[in-house]
């Protein structure tokens, strides 16, 4: 075994403290997130609310906690989503070739043709906002791009010699497809995951911005940063959390995807 | 003294990967010296890894970052290279010196004409009216022998076959008039035929325009037929240096003898096996369409053959003759446009479900290039467990066949690697495996040895024979090189164009040639007149 890279570490350390403030959140918060308390709003940090609180009076920590809960699960939901019909898709596509390549391109180049808000805003006024339709709306957002990263994987590797050679065995298409071109692919599915975590991540933010994403008073990390808008000369500490939030989760995640690949990459020398 | 200074001077020349790579590691190339003179002619013979194109770019500075030049000296007409300022270098390197590498796809910038790349050294080294240029290289394209030269000039690089790109590199790099040479296994990646035009136009232009030429190669037969001096390389290690004919003839480092040993040689005809039919193709034609062309490009036209149970014909043929379209299409992998292959008197090109599968068991495939026929993240064992998995075996049989088969071509140490962890020949054993566990009666072999180094290919081919004596399946082995087709046919059948010219038994298509362009295909081999008595002797 090598030992552990220290960015592979920061990038452990970090996500470790996102899953114990996500589990903490589940039983326990310094405060209610919900109690409003309109007697001391946009507190600023203190012994009672160690991060502040905000327009209403609520715990920013606490919001913060129970907020990673719904954030990040929007983000792994949306990524799952997206990369697993993406996946399929894109590598029937790619390795089938004729018309279902043609139609399902013909398809994604549509959806690929609206700007990813544009789609999940247009799903949102269909569907009405809530978690699992921010889920779905977002996850057919960004369908397009894993489509076409899949694709162009696939077309490089079904030209390799050993898929000719499952073939010459007698594989189907099918088993060709699941178990010699898709773990190849893998390399570029996983830089595009976490690419597309930080992505959703930032998407949710801005729907909640918008005013579409998941409703009061419920937190997100996106609607407490949209919130924080007006407040930010004077109780900047509203936008902070959040915002530190979500940017030590995407370099938790950068760094230990970069760990995973290179472990789990075959042709990795060591 | 002298008068004047030797074109090339190396001597002592040591080179060693950089530091912070792990344990001292033995230098990469050692105490190599070499001395040229103008208009010589010297290969440098060697395996991959033995430090012969190394030692070739320490002669124009341009070694691979973290290796470095530890002693010894490099001089080119008198001045050493280590001490050239950056613009004394770049009038080295072209000017003095030029190179011709192996890859022609690669060394030709795709996006720039045939024109713009050949000026673009004269406009560097040999300042001369923009009318000079254009003649010059105009009249170096017709010294290559290129058709149009005009054309050419207008044209990209991906218009030109393979054997043309070396050409024009070859055009390019001689333009400059070096005095020196360097070609690095410029032919590895050409047939035959374009290999006897390509270094026959190099050694006429080198010695018209008195250039020393060093050819790096690991083909002894090129070796014999246009050096005058070699050295062999071993491993970083010069084991011999003299002329080339005295080396060949008489080689006296036992690695020498090992490389020349392993030439192929023709063994006796074998009885001829089993009567019958197995594989019977009848009038098969293949298309292609080319793109922005009207007319469909016929890769095979009208091909006819016949294979009998444990017979092994070799398919020879230069680039684009159709010979490796031939092996797919009978396999069904390429759809034919028309004729019939009947395996077992079965229709082969109409099988469905578990006929087809059935025939997949019966028939396998081995690939040119080892280096993408293995799927990279899959480890020895599962891949050649893989031809078994439709098999009613149970866990405990399959995995007893494999050990077998990966014992009989000497892998059983290495079964749990992957890949990219084994070297070329290890990975050829490995497609062998994979192509002979489910013990097929058909295996189309293309061109199973052409990527791999002189000794390995003598190993790999043993092992190839071996098996097939002793499995006694039949093999369609496609192949540019008659010397190995030489090895280990037992009939040959010569393709040009997408047609068979001549085909008949091994010993009769190579001492009685028929066909104008067997013959011409026989006289481009390079052979070693000189390999039989070297290897009677001890």
């Amino acid at each position: 075994m090598r030992r552990a890279s220290v960015p592979a570490v920061v990038g452990g350390l970090l996500l470790g403290l996102l899953v114990a403030a996500v589990l903490i959140s589940l039983v326990w918060t310094p405060v209610d997130p919900l109690a409003i308390d309109l007697a001391a709003p946009l507190a600023p940090p203190s012994a009672r609310h160690w991060l502040g609180s905000d327009e209403f009076g609520r715990d920013v920590l606490s919001r913060a906690m129970v907020g990673a809960r719904i954030s990040v699960g929007i983000a792994l939901s949306t990524v799952a989503c997206s990369l697993a019909a993406g996946t399929v898709v894109g590598v029937a596509a790619g390795f089938l070739r004729g018309p279902v390549d043609r139609l399902a391109m013909t398809v994604n180049d549509a959806l690929l043709a609206f700007p990813g808000m544009l789609l999940a805003l247009g799903v949102i006024a269909v569907f009405g906002a809530g978690a699992t339709r921010i889920v779905f709306a977002l996850a057919l957002a960004y369908l397009p791009s894993v489509v076409r990263v899949v694709r162009g994987a696939v077309l490089s590797i079904r030209e390799r010699e050993y898929v000719e050679a499952s073939r010459v065995m007698g594989n189907s298409e099918a088993y060709s497809m699941i178990r010699h071109v898709a773990p190849n692919a893998s390399p570029q599915i996983a830089v595009l995951a976490t690419s597309m975590f930080g992505w959703v991540l930032l998407a949710e933010s801005a729907l909640s911005f918008l005013g579409v994403g998941v409703p009061a008073p419920a937190p997100t990390w996106g609607n407490m940063l949209a919130s924080a808008r007006p407040y930010l000369d004077t109780a900047a500490w509203l936008g902070v959390a959040p915002g530190v939030c979500i940017a030590a989760t995407l370099l938790g995640v950068n760094l230990v995807s970069d760990a995973l690949r290179d472990r789990f990459d075959p042709r990795e020398d060591r | 003294m002298s008068a004047a200074p030797d074109l090339l001077r190396i001597a002592g020349l040591r080179l060693e990967a950089g530091p912070g790579r792990g344990p001292a590691r033995a230098p990469l190339l050692d105490d190599f010296s070499l001395v040229l003179r103008p208009g010589e002619f010297v290969a440098l013979v060697g395996e991959s890894g033995s430090g012969k194109t190394l030692a070739a770019r320490a002669i124009v500075s341009l070694l691979p970052p973290g290796v470095t030049r530890t002693a010894g000296e490099v001089a080119v007409e008198g001045r050493d290279v280590g001490a050239l300022g950056p613009g004394a270098l770049r009038r080295l390197r072209g000017g003095t010196v030029g190179m011709v590498f192996q890859e022609p796809m690669v060394s030709l910038n795709p996006a720039m004409t045939v024109g713009d790349q050949l000026e673009e050294g004269l406009r560097l080294h040999r300042p001369m009216g923009a009318d000079a240029r254009r003649e010059a290289c105009l009249a170096m394209l017709a010294r290559v022998r290129i058709g149009d030269p005009e054309r050419c000039l207008a044209s990209y690089p991906h218009e030109f076959s393979g054997g043309m790109r070396q050409r024009i590199m070859l055009a390019a790099v001689m333009l400059l008039k070096p005095k020196l040479l360097i070609a690095d296994e410029p032919t590895t990646a050409l047939d035959t035929l374009s290999q006897r035009e390509v270094l026959d136009i190099m050694a006429e232009l080198a010695s018209e325009a008195g250039a020393a030429v060093i050819l790096i190669t690991h083909n002894l037969g090129l070796v014999a037929r246009y050096a005058e001096r070699c050295v062999v390389l071993e491993k970083g290690r010069t084991v011999e240096a003299g002329p080339a004919a005295q080396v060949l003839a008489a080689p006296a480092h036992p690695y020498t003898r090992r490389l020349v040993g392993s030439l192929p040689s023709r063994g006796a005809a074998r009885r001829r096996p089993a009567q019958g039919e197995l594989l019977r193709v009848r009038d098969l034609k293949v298309r292609y369409r080319r793109r922005g062309q009207a007319a469909d490009f016929a890769a095979l036209d009208g091909v006819s053959l016949e294979v009998s149970p444990g017979e092994v014909v070799a398919v020879v043929g230069a680039s684009g003759s159709g010979k490796t379209t031939l092996g797919r299409a009978v396999l069904g992998l390429v759809p034919a446009a028309r004729g019939e292959v009947r395996f077992e008197s079965l229709d082969a090109l109409a099988l469905k479900g578990a006929a087809r599968a059935a025939f997949c068991d019966a028939t396998q495939l081995v690939f040119q290039d080892p280096y993408s026929s293995l799927d990279p993240r899959m480890r020895v064992r599962q891949i050649v467990a893989e031809p078994l998995r439709r098999h009613r075996l149970s866990r405990a049989a399959r995995h007893a066949r494999v050990e077998e088969v990966l014992a009989e071509v000497g892998l059983d140490q290495l079964a749990d690697r992957f890949p990219h962890q084994m070297s070329g020949g290890q990975r050829q054993r490995v497609a062998i495996a994979r192509a002979v566990v489910a013990r097929p009666r058909f295996v189309v072999a293309d061109e199973p040895v052409s990527a791999l180094d002189a000794t390995i290919q003598a190993q790999v081919l043993a092992l190839l024979q071996k098996l097939q004596a002793q499995d006694g399946f039949a093999c369609l082995f496609i192949s540019h090189d008659l010397a190995v087709v030489e090895q280990i046919a037992d009939r040959v059948i010569v393709m040009r164009d997408g047609r068979i010219v001549e085909q008949g038994s091994r010993d009769a298509v190579f001492d009685r040639p028929q066909d104008a362009y067997t013959r011409e295909l026989l006289a481009a081999t390079p052979r070693l007149a000189t390999s039989q008595a070297a290897r009677n002797s001890p």
